[in-house]
């Protein structure tokens, strides 16, 4: 059992209470922060010329088989001058909203780690410039594949994923303005934004 | 913002009167040519209308079903977006309904030019969470497992990027000496590309008779090929003219986007795991790391070629070391993790037991977590595991470095042409596999 990296007692001491607990798990160090001030606790890691944690290696979620248990975001840092590591976990309840502040603005490269992690997970990344679906389309109904309670199958029957894949018009997808949907969706006539939300692509009445 | 045309475009049909499928429409919208212009470039009274390129996902210079879509002002990009997921295959939700071992083969898929290597890298994570002490034939056996699938990504890299640029005999060239080392793969494995060589604490097997000589002989004829790769495209005209100052990303810029591997070394980040954060005894081994200056494609070109010298550097000391090992013991002596030998567990009645167990329940880890990163060739690969204590993960996660490396597509592209979009795109060095899991 190595000790705790002393990045968890430099943050516990600039952060206070908002540091909840830190840990060891062979070798990694685990901080959880809390969800309210894990955006400052990052930029300080970043920032500050003793920890300068400026390479972020991962971001992902965990959800554990116990339902009870809260559904975590990681943060994997990485200091590249320092060839150290540092975990940042922050938990949150699922029976809330799932929503973190995004950390687009400190690194570029969480921009689609971040929309992965929603895809995957439905955690919002609160702030995140463009935070669409990355893997699945953009219409997928089923929910977020990897959380616990989605079905290694999925949700729908197998007849019901053929239909929709069969009705899908891929074709549809290649004008200018669906391209930029994701910021433009405001503006789009309202019937229209009422059809794209419906999933229907392509042929217009 | 001028008003969109969105309904125009959207009617550009997709579809017939009677719903058939046409042909794929290539929207022309007018844009706003102020917001999307880059600085200095075109005079206001060029035009305001922009283009709509689409490559893929279908198309031989995308390296797999990856989709572009490119906004063009004439020829110049003003920007480009990916669209991937068209091979997502769920590895990572399947990972939590497999035991450890199971996961191995699934490892294959995803970077599908590295298999050995991330079999490797699958059974160091799972050894990490174990904090289990692997045996030093079995390092040596990885070492070269990872470095032979760094010669063949490198290779195949090399290869499609020239036939990318209009060269198209390299590409013989790197893939005939790739089919050698996959003749070396199939002796060893038994399969060519799904190799699941490794298992948790040991190898699924160990290499056969007379293997070192075939890898030794490759090692010494390989250089010549090198040679002539280099000397073909290195001081080429055409080659310098398309890669040289494009696609240029910082060291700064680079490190801000978590590239990793050859593209973050590139841009002269001096970052190789296996320098910095050493694991199977590479800080033993007696190697350097090609650190680039312009983060340019030259640059991930030049670094590229210089690993191929390096890993044969790497697989002739591995050998040596192998020679000198011949008999150790491949497998750690560990029943909770490899099987013990059937002659052993017919006749004895605690190894059945623990043989018994093994099958029927699977490697079983302590509570806990563990991410464990190793240098590939694409970039850092890492796995991250989170057990409860049960034979199979509550999270498998893949860091897959093509994913981020692409992810700083469309930055790299901006204001280039559209020929170097192709080129750019083929620097980056993705495996569809890897990037939609």
């Amino acid at each position: 059992m190595t000790s705790l990296s002393p990045s968890a007692a430099a943050l516990r001491h600039a952060f206070g209470d908002a540091v909840e607990r830190s840990l060891v798990s062979c070798r990694d160090t685990i901080v959880y922060v809390r969800r309210d001030r894990v955006h400052d606790a990052l930029a300080w890691l970043k920032t500050t010329p003793e920890q300068t944690f400026d390479y972020l290696t991962d971001v992902t979620a965990v959800e554990y088989r116990d339902p009870e248990r809260p559904l975590e975001v990681v943060w994997q840092l990485r200091s590249l001058a320092r060839r150290a590591d540092l975990r940042v976990k922050v938990a949150l309840d699922k029976s809330a909203p799932l929503e973190v502040p995004t950390v687009c603005d400190l690194w570029k490269g969480a921009d689609w780690l971040e929309r992965e992690t929603y895809d995957m997970f439905g955690v919002v990344f609160t702030g995140h410039p463009d935070l669409r679906r990355i893997i699945m389309w953009e219409t997928y109904a089923e929910g977020y594949p990897l959380r616990k309670d989605f079905p290694l199958r999925g949700h729908f029957s197998r007849a019901e994923q053929t239909r929709q894949a069969l009705a899908a018009n891929p074709e549809a997808h290649y004008s200018l303005d669906e391209l930029s949907i994701a910021e433009a969706f405001h503006e789009l006539p309202k019937d229209m934004r009422e059809r794209l939300r419906r999933g229907e692509r392509g042929f217009l009445k | 913002m001028t008003s969109r045309t969105v309904e125009y475009t959207l009617g550009t049909p997709g579809l017939d009167e009677q719903g058939r499928v046409t042909d794929v429409p290539l929207g022309v919208g007018l844009k706003n040519t102020q917001e999307y212009r880059l600085p200095g470039q075109f005079d206001e009274s060029f035009g305001a209308e922009h283009m709509l390129v689409n490559i893929g996902p279908q198309h031989p210079a995308t390296h797999g079903v990856l989709r572009l879509v490119i906004e063009l002002e004439g020829e110049t990009v003003i920007r480009v977006i990916p669209h991937i997921g068209y091979l997502h295959s769920g590895f990572e939700k399947l990972g939590e309904y497999r035991q450890y071992n199971q996961i191995i083969p699934l490892t294959d898929r995803t970077d599908y030019l590295s298999p050995m290597a991330n079999n490797v890298g699958l059974a160091l994570a799972v050894e990490k969470l174990m904090d289990l002490q692997i045996t030093e034939r079995c390092q040596v056996l990885r070492v070269l497992a990872c470095e032979m699938s760094r010669i063949i990504s490198h290779l195949v890299w090399l290869g499609t990027t020239g036939i990318d640029l209009g060269a198209f005999t390299p590409f013989l060239w790197s893939f005939q000496e790739r089919e050698r080392i996959y003749n070396l793969q199939e002796a060893w494995t038994g399969a060519r590309l799904t190799t699941s060589v490794t298992r948790v604490g040991g190898m699924m097997a160990d290499v056969p008779t007379g293997w070192s000589a075939g890898l030794r002989d490759f090692c010494r004829t390989f250089p010549s090929t090198l040679k002539e790769i280099d000397t073909m495209f290195t001081r080429n005209a055409i080659w310098i003219g398309r890669t040289q100052g494009v696609g240029v990303l910082s060291g700064e810029e680079a490190i801000n986007r978590s590239l990793s591997g050859p593209m973050l070394r590139a841009s002269g980040v001096d970052y190789d795991v296996r320098k910095d954060r050493p694991y199977l005894g590479y800080e033993t081994y007696d190697f350097d790391v090609p650190i680039g200056e312009h983060g340019d494609i030259y640059d991930r070109y030049r670094i590229r070629l210089e690993e191929m010298w390096q890993s044969t550097r790497i697989l002739e000391q591995a050998l040596d070391r192998l020679d000198k090992l011949e008999g150790a013991p491949l497998n750690v002596d560990d029943p909770r993790v490899i099987l013990p030998p059937k002659s052993r567990a017919m006749s004895d009645m605690e190894a059945m037991i623990f043989h018994f167990k093994q099958v029927m329940e699977g490697v079983k880890p302590p509570v806990g977590e563990a991410y464990m990163g190793i240098e590939n060739p694409k970039g850092e690969l890492g796995y991250y595991f989170v057990s409860d204590g049960t034979a199979k993960p509550v999270r498998w996660r893949i860091r897959p470095p093509a994913f981020i490396n692409l992810s700083a597509l469309p930055r790299m592209c901006e204001g280039a042409l559209l020929s170097d979009v192709i080129a750019i795109n083929a620097s980056v060095d993705i495996v569809m596999g890897e990037v939609d899991r």
